[in-house]
C-alpha cells in the first residue's frame, strides 16, 4: 500500500492519560493554543481511536490502565503510529519503583516516538509526531 | 413520447446527477476549508490550508475500514451510503447557481423538507448499529435534535408556501416559483418584518440541521468521543464526512433559494455567455455568507448547549419567533395592515 501525501498532511491524534500527573496533557493541549496551532499541519485531537492515526499516550501505566490502553490500541485502524510524551511513559520516572506500575508504555504496546521531558515543551510535542509522519514514510518503503 | 426522447430525459438526468454530485462535493470541501480558515483566523490563529479538507477526504479513504464486533455490518455500512445519497439528491432539487434544478415538480419544496431528515435519520440508524454506548446516546440526542429543530423549520416552510399561494395560486411548493418570484417583492412593511424574522429563524436552524456548534450535542466530541460516529473509521466515516459538506451546501443553497433569489445578470443587464458566469460568481459569494452567518460565526461566538437547553432554544424562543413572523405575513395580506413598499 502506498500512502498517499495526503497521509501525512492530515494526522488525527487520539490522547489516553495512563495515570500522567496531568502536567504532559497541559502541554499537549498549549500545542493546541493560538501560539502554536497545531491545526495548521493538518493535526487534530479526535474523541474516538477509531478516528485517529496516532496514538498520543501521556504517564506510566498504571494497572487498571493495562487493558484499557491495549484496546485503545487495536481499536485504531491501520496504518497508525504510537507516540509516548513525558519521561514517565518512557521509562517510569520517578514513580519507576511503585508497585502500582505495569509500564512504561513499551512492555505493553509498540511504541515509535518517545518525546523526553518532565513535561516536554510543546514544541517537543510537534516534532514528535513529525517524527511519526517519518515512521509511517519507512512503513509505506517497507510494503 | 418516444423512445428516443425518454431515453435522452433519462440520460440528463444521470448526466446531471453526476454533475451535481461532483460539485456538492467539491464545494462543501471548499467552504469547509474557507470555515476552518476563518473560524482560526477568528480565534487568532493561523489555521489549516483551504485543501486541508481535501487532504482529510482521500486520507481517511486509505485508511482501514474497521466494523466492530457488536455491529450489524450492514446496516453499519449502508448508513453512510444512504446519508451521502440523500445529501445529493436534496442537491437535485435546489436551484445552483442561477441554474433551474435538474429534477423539479409541484411539492419540492415538501420534498426537500422530507430528503433533509433522511441523512440524519441514516446518521440515527448508523450510531444505532455500532453497538457503542457512546453511539446509542449520540444517536439518541440527534433524533432529540431532530424533533426540535423540525418544527420551527416546518412553520417557516408552510409560511413562505402559504405566502406564495396566495399570490400566485399555481405551484405554491414548487421551488422553481420561489426562485423566480423573490418572496420580497410580495409583501408590504409588515410581511417584510415577518420574513426577516424567518430568515433568522432558518439562518438558526442550519446549525442544528448539520449539527454544528452549538447544536452538535450528537457528536460532542469531549463528552462522548464523537457520538453517533464513535465506532466510524476510514471509508465509512469519510462517506459521513461528505455527507456533512453536502449538507451544508443543501442548507446554503435551500436559504439562497428561498430568500436571495436574485441573479446579478438580471439585475446588471449582462446577457449572453458572460450572464451564467457572473450568476454562478455570485451564487458562491451568497453561498459564502449564508454559511459564514449560519455556522462560522455562531460557531466561534458561543459553546456547546446541553439537549434539553437545545430543546427549550428549539421550541420556544425559535418556534415563537416564526410564528410571530407567519402571524405579521398573515397580516400583512390583510388590507389593514398592508403598507405598500412600492416594489
Ligand atoms: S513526565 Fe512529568 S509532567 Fe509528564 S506525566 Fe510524568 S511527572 Fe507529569
Amino acid at each position: 500500500m502506498v500512502l498517499p501525501k495526503s497521509f501525512k498532511r492530515s494526522l488525527w491524534v487520539f490522547h489516553i492519560n495512563t495515570g500522567s500527573c496531568n502536567g504532559c496533557d497541559i502541554e499537549i493541549i498549549a500545542a493546541l493554543t493560538p501560539r502554536y496551532d497545531v491545526e495548521r499541519f493538518g493535526i487534530k485531537l479526535v474523541g474516538s481511536p477509531r478516528h485517529a492515526d496516532v496514538l498520543l499516550i501521556t504517564g506510566p501505566v498504571t494497572r487498571q490502565m493495562v487493558e484499557k490502553v491495549k484496546t485503545a490500541y487495536q481499536q485504531m485502524p491501520e496504518p497508525k503510529a504510537v507516540i509516548v510524551v513525558g519521561n514517565c511513559g518512557s521509562t517510569g520516572h520517578t514513580f519507576h519503583t511503585s508497585y502500582n506500575l505495569v509500564g512504561p508504555v513499551d512492555t505493553i504496546i509498540p511504541v515509535d516516538v518517545y518525546v523526553p521531558g518532565c513535561p516536554p515543551r510543546p514544541e517537543a510535542i510537534i516534532d514528535g509526531v513529525v517524527k511519526a509522519w517519518l515512521k509511517l514514510e519507512t512503513l509505506e518503503a517497507k510494503r | 413520447m418516444s423512445l428516443v426522447e425518454t431515453m435522452e430525459i433519462v440520460l440528463w438526468a444521470i448526466l446531471g446527477t453526476i454533475g451535481v454530485a461532483v460539485f456538492g462535493i467539491f464545494v462543501g470541501l471548499l467552504y469547509k476549508g474557507i470555515d476552518r480558515k476563518l473560524v482560526a483566523h477568528m480565534q487568532a490563529r493561523y489555521g489549516p490550508p483551504i485543501r486541508q479538507p481535501f487532504w482529510d477526504m482521500v486520507k481517511l479513504f486509505v485508511k482501514e475500514t474497521v466494523v466492530p464486533e457488536h455491529a450489524t455490518p450492514w446496516l453499519f455500512n449502508l448508513a453512510p451510503i444512504i446519508a451521502l445519497a440523500a445529501s445529493i439528491a436534496t442537491l437535485l432539487y435546489l436551484p445552483i447557481g442561477g441554474f433551474q434544478p435538474i429534477l423539479s415538480g409541484e411539492g419540492d419544496l415538501i420534498l426537500v423538507l422530507y430528503l433533509l431528515i433522511i441523512p440524519s435519520l441514516a446518521m440515527v440508524i448508523g450510531g444505532f448499529a455500532s453497538g457503542s454506548p457512546y453511539a446509542t446516546v449520540g444517536a439518541q440526542r440527534e433524533m432529540v435534535l431532530m424533533m426540535s429543530y423540525e418544527f420551527p423549520l416546518a412553520i417557516t416552510i408552510i409560511t413562505i408556501a402559504w405566502q406564495l399561494k396566495n399570490t400566485f395560486a399555481d405551484h405554491p411548493f414548487s421551488l422553481a416559483t420561489i426562485f423566480s418570484q423573490p418572496v420580497w417583492g410580495t409583501v408590504g412593511i409588515v410581511g417584510l418584518l415577518g420574513f426577516i424574522l424567518l430568515l433568522l429563524v432558518l439562518l438558526l436552524v442550519t446549525p442544528g440541521e448539520i449539527s454544528k456548534m452549538p447544536f452538535d450535542a450528537p457528536e460532542a466530541e469531549t463528552e462522548i468521543a464523537g457520538g453517533l460516529l464513535v465506532e466510524y473509521s476510514g471509508r465509512n466515516l469519510g462517506l459521513f464526512y461528505l455527507a456533512d459538506a453536502v449538507k451544508t451546501v443543501v442548507m446554503g443553497s435551500l436559504i439562497v433559494a428561498i430568500f436571495f433569489p436574485y441573479n446579478l445578470s438580471t439585475i446588471l443587464g449582462i446577457g449572453g455567455i458572460m450572464a451564467p458566469v457572473v450568476d454562478v460568481v455570485f451564487y458562491f459569494i451568497k453561498l459564502l455568507l449564508v454559511i459564514l452567518f449560519a455556522v462560522s460565526l455562531v460557531r466561534v461566538a458561543v459553546a456547546r448547549l446541553k439537549i434539553d437547553q437545545i430543546v427549550y432554544t428549539y421550541w420556544i424562543p425559535l418556534t415563537l419567533m416564526s410564528l410571530i413572523g407567519l402571524l405579521l405575513i398573515m397580516f400583512d395580506s390583510t388590507s389593514l395592515f398592508h403598507i405598500s413598499l412600492g416594489w
